[in-house]
Parts: C-alpha cells; structure tokens; sequence
C-alpha cells in the first residue's frame, strides 16, 4: 500500500500558471505547498517561447518567454517552494487524492486539502479535423515544430504551409524562416487573423509572407514524406471551400495552428464541470470549481492571449486556496453563490461563470472572447436588466480574449441575481 | 535453402509462420515493408466477426466459424486484448426485419448459433445511443473486437522464438520454380526454399501468376474509417452493423478493444495499390450513414482517420490451400472480410498441409511464448508502484494520452522484431494512438529511438524509408553563404 503523503496545497502544473498560483499561496502564508511538474524543468509551454512580448503588463518590459518563465522561477527557488519535475498526476479523484509517478519518487500518493489546476492545453491536431489525404510525415503541430526547433534545435522542413493564423502559427512562420526555411503561405479559414495584429505585422508581412483569409487545406498529398497540399477558397458564409479554387502549393512540411484545448482529462477524473464554450472548469471569481477545494487557473481554465493575465489569475487561485483551506479545514461546505454571469449575445466563453461569497476583491475580472469582429464594438454589462457597464473598444475580434473589470461594490450593492455580457457593434 | 519461404507479414503470413513453427521445420518470412501488419493488417475494423454473414459453402464461412472458435484462446494464449462485446446488424424500417431473418438462416446455415432477432424494447435497453429509427435488429452473441496488429506481431514474436527468420524490407521481385524448389529473386538477394506461402495480401495474384496458371486477379478496394476518443466509449457496446440495403453495404459503428470507437468503412475499387488516402467523400459518406445507428455523433471528439485496402479477389471466395497445378505453391490470398477472424484457422490448416507435404512431424521442444509486459496503464497502483521501484524508467511517462511508459517504448525496441520507427512504437505500445496524436510524446519517442537505435534524429523515420521526420539541425542549416563568409575570413 503506497503510503499517502498530506499536503495543503497541490498545483498540478509548473509553468506560469502554477508558479505564480504557488508564490501567491506561500506569501499567503501557506507552508505546506507541492508542486507537481510532469517535464523536465518548471516553465511550461515557455520554456520553448524564445521570442519576446511577454510580460508588459505584469512586469512592465518585454521579456521572452523563457525570461518571464525565469521570474517566476526564481521567486519559487529562493522561497524555497518544494516541486517535482518529472512527475506525472495520473488520477485526481473528487476528494482531492493525487496519483503521480516519477522516475525518482515511484508512485506517490497524496491527500491535498486543496488542489489548484494549472495544467495548461494542448494542441487540436490533424486527426480533430480530418483533414482527407495521406499520412505522411511532416505534418505536425505548430507547438511541437516549436519544441523540436527551440529546445533541441532540429527542424522539422524546408518548405513550409502554415494551416491557422493564430499566433503559435504566426510566431512559427517567423521561425522557421529564421532557420532557413521558406514559408510559402499560412492558410486562415475566417477572414480574420485570429493572432494579435502585432504578431500579423512582425511574423508575416515583415517577412513577405502571404497571409491567405478565407481560406483552407481541403487535402494533403504525399508518399512518406509531405509533398504538397491543395487550398481552396472558402464561402464567407457556410467556410465551405468553394469549386473552382483549387491550388495546390508544394510543401514538405505542414504546420498546424488550428485551436488549443484545454487539458482537463484529469478534471474530469475529479468530477469538475466543464464549460462548452472554454472547455475549462466552471468557476466563480475566485477560481474555485464546481468541485469544492478544486480551484483552477491558466489555459487550463480558458486559453489565454497574454501570460500576464495567466500569473494574474493564478494569484487570484493560490490567495482562494490558502482561504479556503484557513476557513473550511477541508471541510466541504455549501457554495455560497451571489449570482451567475451569462455570456449574451457576440459573445463566448465567458470565464468566470457566478460568483460566490466571500467577494473580497476589489473587482471581478471578466474573460470573453467576441463571437465575431465587431468594428468598433462595444461590451455591455448587463445585471438584473439594469446596464451596469459599457464599454467601448475600436475593435473586438475573437482573436483577442477581452478582459474586464467590474467593481464589486456595484455587485455586493445591488444584490444582482444575474448579470450577462454582450458584445455588439457600437451604436454611437 | 530454406523448407518453406512466407511471403507477407501480415496477420495472415505471421499466423501461419507460428503454426508451421510447431512443426520440424525451417522457415523465413518476407515482408516488403520495414516493419509488420503494414498492409491491411493495421487498417480494418477489427472485428471477430460470428460469422452469420458469409456464403454457405464457401472457404469464408468454413474459415470465419472455425477461426471465431479459437480466436479468444489464441489471444489469450499471446495475452492479446480481445472482447466478446456481440453484434447487431440494425434494421431501420419494419419491412426490413425480413432482411434480419434471411441473415439468420444463413447464419444458421453456416452452424452459427446463439443468433437471434430483438426488437425495438431491448435494443434499446441494450444500446440507449441507437438512432430513432431503428426498429429491430439481429443480435449475434458470439460478435468479438480484438487488436488486428497486435495479434500479428505477437504472433511473429512467438513464431521468430520458435526459429522463424524475419527480413523485413525485402521484396520479391520474381518467383521462379526449379526442378522441386523455388526461387524468390529479392531485393535482398535469392531466397530458396522447398514451399512458398502466398500470403502477400494486396500482392498475392503478382506472386501466384508468377509460377501457376490458375490465375486470379486481386481488386483492391480501399475502407476509410474515422475514430473517436475513448470519452466516446460507451456510446455503443456492441459491435453497430447496419442491414445491407439497396442503398449499399451499410457502415458499422464499433467500439474497439481500447474503448476508441471506430465509424466506417467506405469501400471504394482502387486501381493504385498504394493508395490509402482519406477523402472528403469518405469522411462525409461515412458521417451521413452512421448518423441512422448514432444520430448525435459528436464531431469534437474525432481524433483521426484512415483508410486500408481490402485485398479483394476476382474470384468471390477466399484462395486458400495448395496450387491447383504447382506443387509447393500455397495459397492464402484473396483474403478481405472475414479474414482477420479466419486467420486461426487458415493457419492451422495449410500448416498442416504444408507440413504434410514437406512430411515432417510436430516438434517437441515447442515453445510456448515469451510476453511483452503488461501495460503500464492497465496496472493497477501496488504494480505500477513495483515496476517503477524494478525500473525507474516506468516512471517516466512519454504518452500522457495512453499513459504510456519509457520502460515500454524501450522495451518495444529491443523485443525481437522490435520496432524501428515511430510508427512501428505507436503500433506496439499505443503511444501516439490518443487524442493528441503524438503532439506530446513526438518528440520523446523520437529522443528515445535515437538513442536505442543509435542514430541522430534526422534519421529518426515514421514508417518507411524517405518518411525522415527532421530535416536538418540548427545552427547548421541557416544560409550557406554564413558559413562561406566564415571561410573566407579564415582564408
């Protein structure tokens, strides 16, 4: 019987979400904190981002990804926070046991009386979308070629069609070029980048490489090795491609930018609800989940455009954790929720989804992402039918996730039941 | 000069290779690919098919009734997964249910019991997932679902223990008979051997019109199928066939040993026998039948498709057993549906044919055969906990989607007839097979290949030759005219 090993708090997840969740628990307070980390080093998906951008918010300089990664490492190394690289959680049931292994530690078990998740997402691939043609080498995600590329310096083609035009693919195509590789087109189905504009300007137009809107790979040609792809052109209504389009550009390489899901696997083992539209956990504003003592953060939750916002909503998880933990002794009590928040019309994914006693908070932080491009636009917040925001924004793309805050006075107040978000066009 | 050369390393060439290992024999396999179960083997619907469904009489439904009553001991016996999970052939509209009854007569026919026909109440009470339009449907108890490629390699891993020799890679160019032997030019060189079994699937007429001249034609005809992540499941339990109609053969949904489930096939005449791409019109048949047997299929949980050919025959029957008129010349062609289910059984009997023919007796130092370790993900806590303290390497896991283990993929490699490519890893550990397929442990299986196989990573391959995976290294592959600079400076 492997021996079960007590901690308070468990964060599943050493890259920024997990870090930051874990320094904002120890300077809470918390002593008894783990975290787990399944790579070899703690950073996560930063580790492989070697270009910069990172952290203008947060720490006010531009930073790359292994730098910002770096921050936040040494703020757990010189707090001597405890974590374990290598080890992989395998089971996480509802009463908040842990299963892990390491090729170090074996099997461990550990009992947490709370659990924050910071497991990050992964990469929708080829197979999600099926993609007819051959499978042929040379076709993989834009994450991956990443990894192979920054973290073992192998590189995986020479002629390169990029499929997706958020931003891994659009920083991808900036790569591949700087390793000698042509980076013949990136496809986008939506007529609309799905990156930030600044990543459209500096990884493709600076480098003379076609963005192609409304467009995408309808097949995939080659024996062994990748030789070509067909695009075709798609209808702006139905995103069906469009006879007569056809093109068939050669190409030994693929990459695909086609969507990031959140890896929640483990949620699920634990009972959490999952949201349709973030395929993160349910949360209120304080990052707990539906399960109680199970708090999440990070791409985990939903996918984010800016670490920064990461780390922000990770400190928000590690402070409930450490509260909830002080208050309820692993006691599992009744939430008490204040009131739901619904995404209305123009708008999805909205996190978090109620919001629940204590509001200690200064403001609640809102997620979204825009349905569509609304140019301008403007986000209106609505509670018990009464506008309690509005905001206007020159552009609202779904490309960007929008971040809002609302004072929670004006919720503790007004005893609001419900409150929506929508986006629209602007009407003035 | 070898007694018997077996040309395809298919379920079928593995299967037969272990049965003639029993016997006092010598005995090489050919396989063309670099790796086995390449060909049909890997891309079917994995089904142990009761065996109601094929033509009285024929060498297909003697093959699939004998072959179903031993394929549960032979997985057993090769600790290969497999599952009794039934089938139902559905029918949508009330006057279809005559189409249900000619099935099981038929099945009756061919001395298939446990058939019977239910209606609508406990079809339902069996399969809550079934479409609203199905009425009543034919319940075959005996229906199983097993690993296609896995039999095949744990086969080849029992036959190659009992002295049969692998050369994979090697394809035979021609075949020739001398006097009372055969001559197979190769790439590799000549074999020579006493007998030749034909089970070169897609190949199978090239080999036999070669040397006999009762010759048939192979017309392959490409399946594609979609699969869905295992948190689909549950969805069905049985093996969902659909009652053939005028509007065509119907597609079956199945979960699969692996709790994947498995939508399809198409069936489409090939002329190019290379051809296993996916289409468009495949995908999309493929989604607008099954959608009667599974109206909500939800599409968010595709995670890939595929497509293999069937090695169909001009001759509507399996082509087994000796030439008609070369003596030496064993047949085990034509070999489409049922034939992973008749696999057992072809093999028992032409081993037996063969064995007679080279008059030689059953060995008596037969081994029995040597497993690959339990999956780490089928352990439970106390076992991994044991194999991680036997072999740290069980606590490192490269698929996080399978929960596999480095200890596996190593192991994978070094068994005999190990693997040599990423492919060859999936196929043997299922590292790659989940919903991420290989977007995380890609790289780790490919770190780990390199190092076993002792070979830099641009030479690291997903299946065969030219499907290199890395292309080049950085720093080094940046513009030429860096490093002339360089040059000219040191000059």
């Amino acid at each position: 019987m492997p021996k079960v090993t007590s901690i308070d708090i468990l964060i599943i997840g050493g890259g920024p979400a997990g870090l930051a969740a874990a320094v904002a628990a120890w300077d809470a307070g918390c002593r008894s904190l783990l975290i787990l980390e399944r790579d070899e080093r703690m950073g996560g998906i930063l580790q492989q981002c070697i270009h910069s951008g990172f952290g203008l918010h947060y720490f006010g300089e531009s930073l790359t990804g292994t730098e910002y990664a770096d921050r936040w490492i040494s703020q757990v190394e010189e707090r001597a926070i405890p974590y374990q690289c290598q080890t992989m959680v395998i089971d996480l049931t509802d009463s908040r046991q842990v299963t892990a292994v390491s090729p170090q530690y074996g099997l461990q078990r550990f009992q947490a009386g709370a659990i924050i998740l910071a497991m990050g997402c992964r990469e929708r691939p080829r197979g999600a979308l099926a993609i007819p043609g051959t499978n042929c080498a040379g076709i993989l995600t834009a994450g991956a070629a990443q990894r192979l590329v920054n973290l073992n310096g192998e590189i995986p083609g020479k002629r390169v069609v990029i499929l997706g035009s958020g931003d891994i693919g659009l920083i991808m195509a900036r790569r591949m070029v700087s390793v000698g590789a042509r980076v013949l087109a990136c496809v986008e189905l939506m007529p609309y980048s799905s990156g930030l504009p600044r990543n459209v300007v500096q990884c493709l137009q600076d480098f003379d490489i076609p963005l192609l809107l409304n467009h995408t790979v309808i097949s995939i040609q080659g024996r062994g090795r990748l030789s070509s792809v067909t695009i075709a052109q798609v209808d702006p209504e139905t995103r069906q491609p469009i006879s007569g389009t056809e093109r068939v550009i050669e190409c030994d390489t693929l990459l695909l930018s086609v969507g990031l899901i959140p890896e929640n696997e483990l949620s699920r083992s634990a009972g959490v609800l999952l949201s349709g539209q973030t395929q993160g956990p349910l949360v209120s504003q304080s990052m707990q989940t539906t399960v109680p003592g199970i708090f999440a953060c990070g791409n985990v939750l939903h996918v984010h455009d800016l670490v920064d916002a990461v780390s922000e909503e990770a400190v928000v998880a590690g402070l409930s954790a450490v509260r909830w933990i002080e208050q309820y002794h692993c006691d599992t009590p009744e939430e008490d929720i204040l009131c739901r928040l619904e995404a209305g019309r123009g708008i999805r994914g909205l996190v978090p989804q109620r919001i629940s006693l204590p509001l200690e908070t200064d403001y609640i932080v809102i997620h979204f992402r825009p349905f569509q491009v609304f140019q301008p636009g403007e986000i209106r917040v609505r509670a018990d039918g009464q506008t309690l925001l509005k905001l206007k924004r020159r552009v609202l793309t779904p490309g960007q996730e929008e971040t809002i805050r609302i004072p929670s006075e004006r919720i503790r107040e007004g005893r609001v039941q419900s409150i929506i978000v929508e986006a629209g066009d602007s009407l003035e | 000069m070898v007694d018997v050369c077996i040309i395809g390393g298919g379920v079928i060439g593995t299967a037969i290779a272990r049965e003639l290992s029993r016997y006092a024999l010598s005995i090489t396999l050919l396989e063309q690919k670099n790796d086995l179960a390449e060909g049909s083997t890997k891309a079917n619907s994995a089904i142990v098919h009761a065996g109601f469904d094929a033509t009285p009489g024929t060498l297909k439904a003697r093959f699939n009734r004998l072959g179903q009553s031993v394929f549960s001991r032979w997985c057993e016996e090769l600790k290969v997964p497999y599952r009794r999970n039934t089938s139902l052939v559905v029918a949508f509209k009330p006057e279809d249910r005559s189409g249900l009854v000619s099935l099981m007569d038929r099945g009756r026919q061919n001395q298939i019991n446990q058939l019977r026909i239910i209606d609508a109440r406990e079809l339902r009470q069996r399969e809550p997932q079934i479409g609203p339009q199905a009425c009543c449907a034919l319940l075959a108890e005996s229906g199983g679902i097993t690993s296609p490629y896995e039999l095949a390699l744990e086969l080849a891993a029992h036959a190659y223990q009992n002295g049969v020799k692998f050369q994979l890679q090697t394809t035979v160019l021609t075949v020739r008979r001398e006097s009372n032997y055969f001559v197979c030019e190769t790439s590799g060189g000549p074999v020579l051997s006493r007998c030749i079994v034909n089970a070169a699937g897609i190949n199978a007429d090239l080999i036999n019109n070669q040397l006999s001249e009762s010759t048939f034609q192979i017309r392959p005809r490409r399946g594609e199928y979609l699969m869905l992540d295992k948190v689909c499941g549950s969805a069905f339990q049985a093996t969902i066939f659909q009652l053939p109609t005028a509007m065509g053969k119907g597609i079956l949904i199945s979960p699969t040993v692996e709790n994947t489930v498995l939508l399809g096939p198409t069936a489409e005449n090939i002329e190019d026998r290379d051809d296993v791409r996916t289409t468009a019109g495949g995908f999309e048949q493929i989604l607008r039948v099954a959608s009667m047997s599974w109206p909500d299929i939800p599409r968010q949980h595709f995670i890939t498709a595929f497509a293999g050919l069937r090695a169909t025959s001009d001759r509507d029957d399996f082509i087994v057993g000796p030439s008609d008129d070369i003596p030496g010349l064993f047949n085990a062609a034509g070999i489409d549906s049922p034939g992973l289910t008749a696999a057992p059984a072809i093999a028992m009997e032409l081993a037996a044919n063969i064995a007679d023919y080279c008059q030689s007796k059953l060995k008596n130092d037969f081994r029995p055969p040597e497993h690959k370790k339990k999956p780490f993900r089928l352990m439970s806590d106390s076992e991994k906990e044991a194999a991680i303290e036997q072999d740290s390497s069980y606590g490192r896991i490269v698929c996080r989607c399978e929960q596999v283990t480095e200890a596996e993929v190593v192991e994978a490699i070094r068994r005999p007839i190990g693997a040599r490519t990423v492919d060859g890893v999936k196929r043997r550990t299922r590292a790659g097979m989940g919903r991420c397929q290989a977007g995380f442990c890609l790289p780790r299986v490919m770190e780990i290949l390199s190092r076993e196989l002792n070979i830099p990573m641009t030479a690291v391959e997903k299946s065969n030759p030219n499907t290199e995976l890395i292309t080049g290294r950085w720093p080094e592959a940046i513009n030429p005219l860096i490093h002339e600079d360089r040059e000219r400076q040191v000059l």
